[in-house]
């Protein structure tokens, strides 16, 4: 077993993981970031519509080239990248179990930063395992990133960004999507994203459920029915199509296994996808030297992650004595002005409320273990 | 149930409110942009990208855009760079009863200049037949195409994409 | 089916490519690309059957998360085939159940 010590540990090469070794590694510290795909960027590089908000978050620019440009800033910045590399465990200090090009490592760092993520729910219902059902997030990587098409006729479950974006960009690769089907009563969301596929001729389907999928081997049909106001099947709305593949955009979770095994501290937020962990204002958990960004913290988009993640590496130099106070809270003011924005608005409201009351949860942890000691 | 948020499409209330929408004058008159942005979501690159300012969201980005109709040249750079593909471009200032659409579009293939192709509306629906007057995918576009149509002038306020082409992929 | 041509990105490179075997049967694949892709594109869309009730599996996540699409590869079982990058000569099997190491043991001797 080899040994191997650094600074700053980043998990995750993805939008929060690759801005916060740009961030630590750009003041001045030795970054090693982990990742156990071929190649870095995350899910970034099968973003390919252009970004939202504003000019300082690269909106208007599409994400994969966002996503070369951070490789560039990080490339320059000097962080070591080890891809193809498994984060396995992670012990109470923060020492991190890692199996890299077919040998067990400890890296063990002064501070360790997790972004590693979401990923996608899944769904049950009669059918629901047939090959030819895939996350819609999947899909998305086989047309961009792999570039072969999971199928000819598709049927998306799900009317929030992913499940809009991925029936564009189906159509787009050249499948035809043959309906979007959502259960709630309204699109989640954003309507102009809605607005693409309608104009392509895709039917939207609010107040409809997959009640069943048919296949022999694989996907050939799917039934979808509408829902009352309980979300209960509607006895004789049943509509069939046929189809060979149907993606599921049913939301994600926070993959936060890792900081489980950390020790962090964490609450039920369901507008986050799940347990998410307590953080403070500069992303640190209840572990101390331990910082989360991204995903992981609760599920949002990809210009928030890069945001979360340049706070945390900004707040992990600081720690560590590479940036002055002055400095460190100019940067930080400026990046959480920048968060705000983004979750501000009709749709940012829900993910502002929801951040506030995670936040929130670490005060309250931080008075009781403080009124303990 | 109508609206954008149950539909994916503005209602004709949402469009009449819409700030972003230029005036029947203003489109007689000539090329002129028509922003259909109807959600408050943050978003301002129509903004920066306008070389006439005449798109305003403000600080708060969430702000719905408004046109200033009459610094609008009708260029049609904001028609390339919205990131939600909601910005058109209208002339109802044709000769001979015609009008013109210029809408996104990023599908394969590009229609030809000259093209006889199928309008659609909002809703995907067959409007009419458009003739295809110019196929731009400009260096500071995105890797986004403009397609410009001309249809009969009672089509210009519902035409705002045409039917796919059909496509061999591989 | 092979996405060449896109609205958006650049033309696929094709240029380079690799053969991997899929229950004995040789599979184009492009260098670089993880094997549940070269699958997907031969119109392979069944990976393995459940341990339980025998039934067929595909791609799901796609992102190495959750584990629907694994096979035997190289004789190594419950190998996740859409993080793993196919090698020229690359043998795949469908797995059945949970797997075992036996053929690859045999491969050994």
């Amino acid at each position: 077993m080899k040994i191997k010590e650094v600074d700053v540990a980043v998990v995750g090469a993805g939008s929060a993981g690759l801005s916060a070794a740009y961030q630590a590694a750009s003041a001045g510290a030795k970054v090693l970031v982990l990742d156990e795909n071929h190649r870095p960027g995350g899910q970034l590089f099968k973003q390919i519509h252009k970004f939202f908000g504003s000019r300082a978050h690269q909106a208007g620019t599409r994400g994969f080239v966002i996503g070369q440009h951070l490789l560039d800033r990080v490339q320059e910045s000097g962080a070591e990248v080890w891809l193809d590399t498994l984060v396995y465990g992670m012990q109470k200090d923060c020492a991190l179990g890692v199996i890299h090009e077919g040998q067990h490592w400890v890296v063990k760092a002064k501070k360790v930063i997790v972004a590693t993520g979401a990923k996608e729910n899944y769904l049950a219902f009669p059918g629901s395992t047939l090959p030819g059902v895939m996350g819609a997030g999947a899909a998305q990587t086989m047309i961009n990133v792999n570039r072969v098409l999971p199928g000819q006729r598709v049927l998306m479950l799900g009317s929030g960004n992913v499940g809009l974006i991925v029936s564009y960009q189906l159509m787009q690769a050249g499948a035809e999507v043959v309906a979007l089907v959502e259960a709630a009563p309204n699109i989640g969301g954003y309507g102009v994203h809605a607005g693409k596929i309608r104009r392509a001729g895709v039917p939207v389907y609010v107040s409809h459920t997959i009640k069943e999928i048919r296949g022999k081997d694989q996907v050939e049909q799917v039934e979808i029915v509408q829902v009352d106001s309980k979300f209960q099947p509607v006895p004789g709305t049943e509509q069939v199509f046929d189809v060979d593949t149907v993606c599921l955009a049913v939301g994600l979770n926070p993959m936060t296994e890792l900081i489980w095994m950390a020790g962090c501290e964490f609450c039920f937020i369901p507008a986050f996808g799940g347990h998410v962990p307590l953080h403070d204002e500069n992303m640190e958990t209840t572990v101390p030297g331990l910082y989360v960004a991204g995903d992981v913290t609760g599920v949002e988009e990809a210009s928030s992650a890069m945001e979360e993640g340049n706070l945390a590496g900004v707040s992990a130099a600081q720690a560590l004595g590479l940036l002055t106070q002055e400095e460190a809270e100019a940067k930080k003011g400026e990046i959480r002005a920048r968060l705000d924005i983004l979750r501000s608005g009709m749709f940012g409201e829900k993910r502002r409320t929801a951040k506030l009351s995670q936040l929130k949860s670490m005060e309250e942890y931080q008075l009781k273990k403080g009124g303990a000691v | 149930m109508e609206g954008v948020k149950y539909t994916g499409i503005p209602s004709a209330e949402e469009l009449a409110n819409c700030p972003g929408r230029p005036s029947e004058e203003r489109m007689k008159k000539g090329r002129v942009a028509c922003v259909e942005c109807v959600q408050e979501i943050p978003c301002n690159p129509c903004e920066g990208i306008c070389p006439f300012h005449a798109i305003t969201v403000g600080d708060q980005i969430t702000n719905l855009p408004h046109l200033d109709e009459s610094k609008c040249t009708g260029c049609g750079l904001c028609v390339a760079n919205c990131p939600g593909l909601a910005i058109f471009v209208v002339d109802k200032s044709l000769d001979g009863g015609q009008g013109t659409v210029d809408f996104p579009f990023e599908y394969l293939p590009l229609p030809q200049k000259g093209d006889e192709v199928d309008a659609v509306g909002r809703d995907g629906q067959f409007v009419c037949k458009g003739t295809v007057m110019a196929v731009t995918k400009a260096k500071n576009y995105g890797g986004t195409a403009v397609v410009r149509l001309k249809v009969p002038v009672e089509y210009v306020d519902q035409v705002r994409s045409m039917k796919r082409l059909p496509r061999d992929v591989g | 089916m092979r996405i060449v041509e896109h609205p958006i990105l650049d033309e696929l490179d094709t240029s380079k490519k690799v053969t991997i075997y899929c229950d004995g049967q040789p599979i184009e694949a492009l260098e670089g690309e993880p094997v549940a892709s070269a699958l997907m594109n031969a119109g392979i869309r069944s990976f393995r059957t459940t341990q339980k009730r025998k039934e067929k599996r595909g791609i799901f996540c796609a992102i190495g998360r959750c584990t629907d699409c694994m096979m035997i590869v190289d004789g190594v079982p419950n190998t996740r085939t859409c993080v793993t990058i196919v090698r020229d000569g690359m043998q795949v099997k469908t797995q059945e159940g949970l797997g075992s190491f036996e053929e690859k043991k045999g491969e050994d001797k």
